[in-house]
């Protein structure tokens, strides 16, 4: 690999390791993920792929590795890179309204001290139209379904208008139609040329869904274009020998 | 009232506890929704050590020393408390409890020494226990003002950042923002506040200032903004009626008086208020089932009417239930104005036809909700 061809992967991760407590969460991840995808990182439950996107934003701290986005460091790069956390992490009886979570994915543009005005509510509004919300913005968030939860979730990471989404199971627990409309974010996210990294966890729809894939546990186990790594004996090693290939 | 603007030592308590209710309402807001209130009265009961050492060492009874020397103590045990949960494995109640406890006894401790080393001189150390608004003069108000000032200044600056950390701290920093030192910040803000309240409330009551006027306000609101107004306004209601209230009797204590009048706050919100009140609550359930019910019983009288007269006797058999009870349910639905009594028992009026129709093209469209027959 290049030097040139480094500098242009929205991700690039080497010798990542994670430990919590005890034993490592992650083990020496080595990961580039290519420009331009969606790209899924697939595992069973607790094989770190939550760690592993928290490690690489910086919010656990790694006990080694160094980590790369479009070859600029966290913090160079950090306005380009948008997040969707899992939707359990936060408390939904928060007093705040739709519009006013959205407009969160524009704090880090607006800098310290500036309140959002007109244009970031119309910009958040924006985004709200782009994931079917736009009727719920004045809403208080506890009177979302969680399919709506997690809709309002996406439409405050596209507020942040990033090169580089990272997104941990949007896909959990939302009905057909809502993952349907989520699909329609990220070919939209794709369509502008974003680079989308999305942890899921449905083996039956990630070979549709997606362009790349990672499997993890603990190590990263295969990591490629989707044909060449969705192979059963890919999903064997780690999953264990009850996997099913789905499809 | 009027001796609110006549009587200097009045005016003096009613505006300290005022400042009190404000500043403990705005930083109580935002620590009960980061459900760190119990992280407060921590930090209120280790102001007493503070307090005094702050005397031991200064020998000044200055409130303003004794203050920052409460102040210092309470940032210490909160910092401390924090490390214990962040690097231990102890629950958090069972860690808090038992530092509000250690601080607490340790400042009881220096109390008595102080009182047994010379009497003379400790005379006021111990109104800090439990308050003793009385004592408040026009220059504690001014000291007041200025540490309120601050905390309040502080929390309009940070507001934004301050939402956002309390609300997702995860994605915060994944925006860059310093989640820990703001949390800090907060928590100092606090520490500010419970200074404000240690001569009018105490350490023991000051809880009470933080977590009391905003579980009131959250009642009443959804919006963190309006929720901060109304706390900041029911604390300050609180501190001025319990000034007001102990001004008209004599040995009336200012402090406790100012907590229960919060607490009563509090007792009606948790009660009345629209949406999460209590009293509301209930009615909406009860109005609910009943309606439900109804709906479910004209279903029944339709499906009766397909194949013959609506009776209480064919009601009773269809429901399996008893004749009387047949027929107290047709009474409700007639109430209702839905079916009418008629030679060949009841039938349906136009305004029963229409909610039937109205019912079934809702189970329709919805097939799970109910069972179908
Ligand atoms: N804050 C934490 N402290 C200690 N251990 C943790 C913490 N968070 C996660 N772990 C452990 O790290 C391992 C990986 O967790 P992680 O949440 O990254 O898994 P995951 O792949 O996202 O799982 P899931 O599919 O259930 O979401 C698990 O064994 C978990 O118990
Ligand atoms: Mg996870």
């Amino acid at each position: 690999m290049t030097l040139t061809q480094t500098a242009t992967l929205p991700l690039e991760v080497r010798d990542l390791t994670v430990v919590y407590r005890e034993q490592p969460v992650l083990w020496d991840v080595d990961l580039a993920i290519p420009p331009g995808q969606l790209s899924a990182i697939v595992g069973p439950n607790g094989a770190g792929k939550s760690t592993l996107l928290k490690a690489v934003l910086g919010l656990v701290p790694r006990a080694s590795g160094q980590v790369w986005f479009f070859g600029q460091s966290l913090r160079e790069a950090r306005a380009r890179i948008g997040y969707v956390p899992q939707r359990n992490t936060v408390d939904w009886d928060f007093p705040t309204s739709v519009l006013d979570v959205v407009m969160m994915g524009l704090y880090g543009q607006l800098g310290w001290f500036r309140r959002p005005g007109k244009r970031e509510r119309e910009a958040a509004m924006h985004c709200l139209e782009q994931v079917s919300l736009q009727d719920l913005a004045h809403r208080q968030i506890a009177q979302l379904s969680g399919g709506q939860q997690q809709r309002v979730f996406l439409a405050r990471a596209l507020a942040q208008n990033a090169d580089l989404y990272f997104m941990d199971e949007p896909f959990a627990g939302v009905d057909a139609v809502t993952e349907e409309a989520i699909l329609q974010v990220l070919h939209g996210l794709k369509s502008q040329g974003k680079t989308v990294v999305v942890v899921h966890h449905d083996l039956e729809t990630v070979r549709e869904y997606f362009d790349h894939l990672t499997l993890l546990n603990v190590q990263v186990i295969a990591s490629g274009p989707m044909e060449e790594t969705f192979t059963s004996e890919n999903l064997r090693r780690t999953y264990g020998a009850k996997a099913r290939t789905g499809g | 009232m009027l001796e609110l603007f006549t009587d200097y030592t009045l005016r003096n308590v009613a505006l300290g506890s005022a400042l009190l209710g404000v500043v403990g309402g705005a930083l109580g807001t935002f620590a009960m929704l980061r459900r760190q209130s119990l992280l407060g009265d921590v930090l209120a009961h280790a102001a007493l050590p503070g307090i005094c050492l702050a005397f031991l060492l200064t020998g000044a009874k200055a409130p303003l020393v004794l203050l920052v020397g409460g102040g210092l103590a309470g940032w210490l045990a909160a910092w401390l408390a924090l490390a214990v949960l962040r690097h231990t494995r102890l629950p958090e109640d069972s860690a808090l409890g038992v530092m509000l406890s250690s601080f607490f006894g340790f400042g009881i401790a220096l109390l008595t020494f102080i009182q047994q080393r010379d009497n003379a001189n400790q005379a006021g150390l111990d109104q800090y226990i439990f308050g003793q608004a009385a004592t408040i003069v026009a220059a504690d108000v001014a000291n007041f003002a200025l540490l309120a000032g601050m905390a309040l200044a502080l929390l309009g600056l940070f507001y934004k950042e301050f939402k956002l950390t309390t609300f997702d701290p995860g994605y915060a920093q994944s925006l860059g923002l310093p989640v820990r030192g703001l949390g800090t910040l907060l928590t100092s803000l606090v520490v500010l506040a419970v200074m404000v309240g240690l001569q009018t409330v105490g350490v023991v009551l000051m809880a009470a200032m933080l977590i009391a006027p905003a579980a009131a306000a959250r009642q009443w609101t959804d919006r963190l903004g309006v929720m901060l107004a109304l706390s900041a306004l029911f604390g300050a209601l609180a501190g001025v009626s319990g000034a007001l209230i102990s001004a008209s009797r004599e040995n009336l204590p200012t402090g406790p008086l100012v907590v229960l009048a919060v607490s009563a706050i509090l007792l009606v919100s948790l009660f009345f208020a629209p949406q999460r009140g209590l009293v509301w609550d209930w009615a909406r359930t009860r109005q609910n089932r009943k309606r439900v019910h109804l709906e479910r019983l004209l279903l029944d009288a339709l499906a009766l009417l397909q194949h013959g007269p609506l009776t209480p006797q064919a009601l009773a058999q269809h429901r399996r239930e008893s004749l009387a009870a047949a027929t107290r349910h047709l009474e409700a639905l007639e109430a209702q104005g839905w079916v009418r009594p008629g030679p060949q028992g009841y039938r349906l009026t136009p305004a029963g036809q229409q909610k039937a129709l109205e019912l079934q093209m809702a189970l329709r469209s919805q097939p799970s909700v109910f069972p179908s027959p």
